[in-house]
């Protein structure tokens, strides 16, 4: 599917020959097999359950694969309420993930604290992880989830792989 | 008056302070100092047979004078009967007998009002935070004059330094 968005040389109307950069090969991969890891801390896992289950499907985009292990994903949905205490989890959790990695803040509560001004709950999980994309939402609709994937995607699309990437900011 | 307060009032009738019911719910408050022992018979008396603990919670008044309130609420599965029964105690001497030895169940219970209150329990196997970390050293989150957002700990990330370094 994504192999029509790259360039492409026409010959006799016959799409026999592709010519593309590296560069594109590689983002068009990395963006066609992200495996997430399951972080669902409230009621947005719910939501991010029904997402991958057959109703919605978001094997459709390559990110269905949900991974129990940091060590396998590519990609860090956190989905609800961020206590202080979970923190430290999340952090090391992200530590472990290897590069590239991307985060979602999915819901309003990882990514502002949502009403939840107290005491206990972070407010917005970039407060300790970078985050790629915020998906709005009390929760978000699996579209909505949906959405941000194909963002993240978008987004992936346009990196350079081959340059010197500057070291990544720590939150 | 509700029979099972009536029975508390004549057993114990200097321990006994008032009795509440409201909308079938009977609430009787204690003496700290006869709390264990109403207790003991709610649970072993055979008219009374309140075998499960329900839960322990507590309340802060911050204008009373005996500003903390423990409440503990216990039911009797055969009886299907529910007493709560309550008891005051002061910020300044806020220490409870602990009910451990009576219904089991009352240790994480009491630790969770101990991590939220600070109300301590005396004679508790365990007395330790449950909630919040063992190091939290901010106070008592759920006391009136607890600020709501905290006292920074919630932006606080120690272990950024650490990984940094």
């Amino acid at each position: 599917m994504g192999l029509i968005q790259l360039g492409r040389h026409e010959k006799d109307g016959e799409l026999d020959v592709i010519t593309t950069t590296v560069e594109k090969a590689v983002n068009w991969a990395r963006k066609g097999s992200l495996w997430p890891m399951t972080f669902g801390l409230a009621c947005c896992a719910i939501e991010m359950i029904a997402a991958v289950s057959s109703r919605y499907d978001m094997d459709r985009y390559g990110a269905g694969v949900f991974r129990a292990s940091p060590r396998q994903s590519d990609l860090m949905i956190v989905a609800g309420t961020v206590c202080r205490r979970m923190a430290p989890v999340i952090r090391k959790i992200y530590d472990q993930m290897p590069e590239p990695k991307y985060v979602i803040a999915m819901g309003s509560c990882a990514t502002s604290g949502n009403i939840y001004d107290s005491y206990s709950v972070v407010q917005g999980v970039d407060r300790f992880v970078p985050v790629d994309i915020y998906v709005p939402g009390c929760p978000p609709t699996p579209e909505a989830l949906f959405d941000g994937v194909l963002k993240l995607q978008e987004c992936i699309m346009q990196k350079r792989v081959f340059l010197k990437q500057p070291a990544q900011v720590k939150a | 008056m509700h029979p099972i307060a009536e029975r508390i009032q004549q057993l114990f009738p200097t321990g006994f302070v008032k009795a509440v019911e409201w909308r079938g719910d009977l609430a009787i408050t204690v003496t700290r100092d006869s709390l264990h022992e109403v207790a003991r018979f709610l649970r072993d008396d055979p008219a009374m047979d309140c075998d499960y603990l329900v839960h322990v919670s507590s309340v802060d008044w911050p204008d009373d004078e005996e500003r903390f309130e423990v409440v503990y609420e216990v039911y009797s599965i055969r009886k299907r009967h529910r007493v709560r029964f309550k008891t005051r105690v002061p910020e300044s001497d806020c220490e409870v007998d602990s009910l451990t030895d009576i219904w089991k169940g009352a240790n994480f219970m009491e630790r969770e009002v101990y991590d939220m209150m600070g109300i301590r329990f005396r004679n508790h196997p365990d007395l330790r935070r449950v909630l919040m970390p063992d190091e939290y050293n901010e106070g008592y989150p759920l006391r009136k004059d607890f600020p709501l957002r905290g006292k920074g700990w919630r932006d606080t990330f120690e272990f950024l330094n650490e990984a940094q370094s």
